[in-house]
């Protein structure tokens, strides 16, 4: 039986300052990370468990020079458990633990909220003409992209080789319901009016243990953030950021089902594809989702049919072992948009990224006698991204009731704030919200308090179901202090 | 024969989806591209000023 799957995202933003001389993305990524924590006292991320060169293949670690570390120039921890920091020159937003995709897909809506409200609050930093925007999106068009990785908790006992072998295929052909759409081609493939995802172009590897370069399908970062010898922390970087809630929610629902399934042995008939990286460009090259894509054994089939296998192998799975509300809601929702896109790919604009952008740019097109390569199409797609509600296109969608939505305004609002109930991200959310002058540093698994003694106490939380509210919410109610707190917990780690 | 199955549980997807294209999210999708003037009057509205300058200036390096 497949282990409780805990799942999160984390999301680099495109930034930009209009009409500043001399903008500079790092600086201008801190003061929007800084402005949010305005005068309330930042805790530091600690770096003393990380070790983002180790390979999941178990070769690691690799030296650490050949690729870049996380800089850590600004990080702070949020009261809902999220860390919001700067990364390379792009403020990123990690969604606490959540231990379902709903949950998961409401935090990474609630990093929208977040970084909107970073930007209104570092305005005050900026001359008159001077504005900040912030774009949930992954490519400026130019060459250059910037991620949105899922992060989903494994089995180490699950063979390596199998999580590659179920995977790749899945997801070179998900991309026709998480892509967001995007106009052109860059990194020298060949070019289009307009495909499916932000992402696809900067794919050139299978596997591999690069996020920056050579982007690999299967990323092999052995990270896990948890007991190293029982979890893997599967972290996935081929996906592009979405702003649909409804897009969001069926991209990690999907890949946490199917993960179950490779954990349980449920696929006995693997789809083998001949030209994994190539496929991901064209699947994403095409709209109409007519491409074929060559597979080893059954000929060519469409990225659809794929997913139908993938869906139908999943779905006896899932009956099979018997599985809660939420992830038949998952199983609902894909089959209807495979369903949907089979029929009419526009008939999903209600809730996927690229088919919403799509209608807005033909429509655009239509009416001002525009081609692919106009400046506005693109402004267009970027504004689609804004994460400001005032500017955003999406938003325009959200507020005529073009798009679903999974959670109500108030709902995401409190995600903003509160942590969630039932992952150890509720410790740590709430020892910052009740003692944050006594926490000294926090990361994934641990969290370090100064209480005033000799030496620094030092709380691990290797297990990520463990810290909950219900382990914990008792003793936090019961501890006015974090000395008192440390103090109950003796030798438990929480 | 595992082929065959497969494809004729497909294509039996397919005729169920012509039997649920009355479902509420099928319908509200041909609806809403009825609905697509409005929409684009509002966009105009909120669009930045000079889309050549802001596609130009919008470059983002060091990203993962």
């Amino acid at each position: 039986m497949a282990i409780r799957r805990v799942l999160g995202t984390e999301t680099e933003f495109g930034i930009t300052v209009l009409n500043q001389a001399g903008f500079n993305p790092v600086v201008a990524s801190s003061a929007a990370v800084n402005s949010y924590a305005g005068n309330r006292r930042r805790i530091q991320w600690s770096f003393d468990d990380e070790s983002p060169g180790q390979d999941l293949r178990g070769a690691g670690p690799i030296d650490a020079s050949s690729i870049e570390i996380e800089t850590g120039l600004v990080n702070t921890v949020l009261t809902n458990g999220a860390r919001f920091y700067v990364d390379h020159a792009h403020p990123e937003f990690s969604t606490p633990e959540c231990a379902d995709p709903l949950t998961a897909a409401l935090y990474d809506k609630a990093g929208e909220v977040v970084l909107a409200r970073a930007v209104d609050a570092a305005q005050r930093l900026f001359g008159a003409d001077e504005r900040m925007v912030v774009h949930k999106n992954n490519s400026d068009g130019k060459g250059n992209s910037y991620g949105a990785h899922e992060n989903y908790l494994i089995e180490r006992a699950t063979p390596f080789g199998d999580i590659v072998r179920h995977l790749t295929p899945f997801f070179v052909t998900r991309q026709i319901f998480t892509g967001a759409g995007k106009v052109g081609a860059e990194n020298g493939r060949p070019d289009v009016d307009f495909q499916i995802t932000q992402r696809a172009d900067f794919f050139e590897e299978e596997v591999g243990l690069e996020t920056t370069l050579k982007r690999p399908i299967i990323n092999t970062r052995d990270e896990p953030h948890a007991d190293a010898s029982r979890y893997r922390r599967l972290h996935v970087i081929i996906g592009d950021a979405n702003r649909s809630e409804v897009q969001v929610f069926l991209k990690l629902g999907t890949a946490a089902l199917v993960l179950d399934a490779i954990e349980d042995g449920a696929f006995t008939e693997p789809v083998v594809l001949s030209d994994p990286v190539r496929e991901v460009w064209s699947v994403s090259h095409d709209p109409t989702l007519a491409h074929c894509v060559e597979t080893v054994e059954s000929g060519c089939c469409t990225a659809l049919e794929i997913q139908w296998r993938y869906f139908e192998t999943v779905e006896r799975h899932a009956r099979s072992v018997g599985v809660a509300p939420i992830w038949e809601r998952v199983l609902g929702e894909w089959e209807r948009v495979l369903a949907d896109l089979e029929r009419e790919p526009l008939s999903t604009a209600d809730r996927l990224d690229w088919t919403a952008k799509l209608r807005i740019l033909d429509a655009y097109r239509r009416r001002d006698g525009l081609d692919w390569g106009s400046p506005k199409l693109r402004l267009l797609d970027l504004q689609y991204h804004d994460v400001d509600p005032r500017r955003s296109l999406y938003q325009r969608l959200v507020d005529r009731g073009d798009m679903r939505r999974l959670f109500t305004d108030e709902e995401v609002a409190a995600a903003v704030d509160d942590p969630p109930e039932d992952t150890r991200a509720y410790f740590r959310g709430h020892c910052v919200r009740r003692y944050r002058d006594a926490v000294v540093a926090a990361n994934w698994d641990s969290m370090v308090f100064d209480i005033g003694e000799e030496t620094l106490k030092r709380v691990p939380m290797m297990e990520p179901l463990r810290g909950t509210s219900r382990h914990v919410s008792e003793l936090l109610d019961a501890s006015p202090t974090a000395a008192a707190m440390i103090r109950s917990l003796g030798g438990n780690d929480g | 024969m595992a082929e065959q199955e497969r494809a004729k549980r497909t294509s039996g997807r397919k005729d169920q989806t012509v039997d649920e294209s009355g479902a509420p999210a099928s319908a509200a999708g041909e609806e809403i591209a009825d609905k697509i003037d409005g929409l684009l009057e509002e966009i105009d509205a909120v669009l930045e000023e000079n889309a050549e300058e802001f596609v130009k200036n919008y470059v983002q390096k060091g990203g993962q």
